[in-house]
């Protein structure tokens, strides 16, 4: 009983006390067309076959966000062949941050060999869109009969530092709950990230 | 005369160098502004690994140099890994000779902590909070010093 009281303690917590920011768990998913770095445009539908989308608005110099890269990548290959891609957007404006240039990023790309579109968001506007304010933060998206719908929106997991023994992970749980046709328990979740570097307004 | 001024400089750097950082929680930090009668605290949280914050932090010891004897309060509380605090946290602040008092924050989970500093907040650093009795203003942002002075002046 303790523990259901806990339990929903916790629940209630996470997803009681809604995100001002991100586009709520719900909601549709924008779609974008925006520059990868191997030169091309993505969008949705270059995952013809996808099922959903693991969006993770990152970036090349935030040191949480570096510190989750290797799990990104992981991420993508567990779940990319089952249907569910990484599609990674850099957040920052490089001006104001010039190790988020758009050369930066395929330098990036390249040395750490990824295998999902890091895509260059010019002007800022999917980030704002979507209303991702730190890095990294996630969005899965599923593909469904209304559309491309946000089942959750937050942190990959609660062990930025991958120390706990009782890491919870968030996005693979909520990943479980759609591919077994079910809500998330847990729809949005919070973490301590880099503010994302907006464009100076002069 | 000399001696009394060698004895002087001596204690002022071990003020400026001896700084020491200590855990606190929620509840102790809250506890602390409940008791603060007419106080403000301005409480800013950082990380040293977090660029914007670390250009700031010389914001708040201005401020807190200029106002010293106004009622206020400067509390910079580090959200490093606790594991950072000997390899990164204390030399940080010995090499800044920062005079505010630093913290660690002592809490263990975000989806709780974040929500109880304030609800609107994304998580993202840096961000400040300005408490004085019950009234309290949320800022997730970082400031230039006039940015901060005038924030500070509003909230008076």
């Amino acid at each position: 009983m303790k523990t259901l009281v806990a339990l929903s303690l916790f629940v209630w917590s996470t997803t009681g006390l809604a995100q001002s920011g991100n586009l709520k768990p719900g909601t549709s998913a924008p779609d974008f067309s925006l520059k990868n770095v191997t030169g091309e445009t993505v969008s949705f539908t270059t995952f013809r076959e996808a099922r959903g989308y693991i969006i993770v608005f990152t970036c090349n110099t935030c040191p949480v966000a570096k510190a989750y890269e290797q799990r990104i990548i992981e991420l993508n290959a567990k779940f990319a062949p089952i249907g569910y891609p990484v599609i990674a957007i850099n957040t920052n404006d490089p001006q104001v941050s010039p190790g988020d240039s758009f050369e930066a990023m395929v330098d990036r790309a390249k040395t750490k060999k990824y295998m999902f579109p890091y895509l260059f968001d010019e002007g800022q506007n999917i980030t704002t869109k979507y209303g991702a304010r730190n890095t990294p933060t996630i969005f899965l998206v599923k593909h469904s009969n209304e559309g491309n719908i946000i089942v959750y929106t937050g942190a990959i997991d609660n062990d930025p530092e991958e120390n706990k023994s009782d890491r919870i992970n968030y996005l693979e749980q909520a990943l479980s709950a759609v591919q077994a046709g079910k809500d998330p328990a847990i729809t949005s979740t919070k973490a301590i990230g880099c503010s994302v570097k907006r464009k100076r307004s002069t | 005369m000399k001696g009394g001024f060698l004895f002087l400089s001596f204690i002022f750097c071990l003020n400026a160098s001896g700084q020491e950082v200590g855990l606190v929680t929620l509840n102790q930090l809250y506890d602390r502004v409940d008791h603060g009668r007419d106080t403000i605290y301005v409480i800013n949280f950082w990380a040293t690994w977090c660029v914007p914050c670390v250009k700031e932090l010389q914001n708040f010891e201005r401020l807190s140099n200029v106002y010293k004897n106004k009622n206020l309060k400067v509390l910079l509380i580090s959200l490093d890994f606790k594991s950072k605090l000997n390899e990164s946290v204390l030399p940080f602040v010995k090499r800044n000779k920062m005079k505010n008092e630093v913290f660690m924050l002592n809490e263990p989970d975000p989806q709780i902590y974040i929500n109880r500093i304030d609800s609107s907040w994304s998580g993202a650093l840096p961000a400040t909070l300005m408490v004085k009795n019950k009234k309290r203003k949320f800022f997730e942002k970082g400031f230039t010093y006039s940015e901060l002075l005038n924030e500070y002046k509003n909230f008076k």
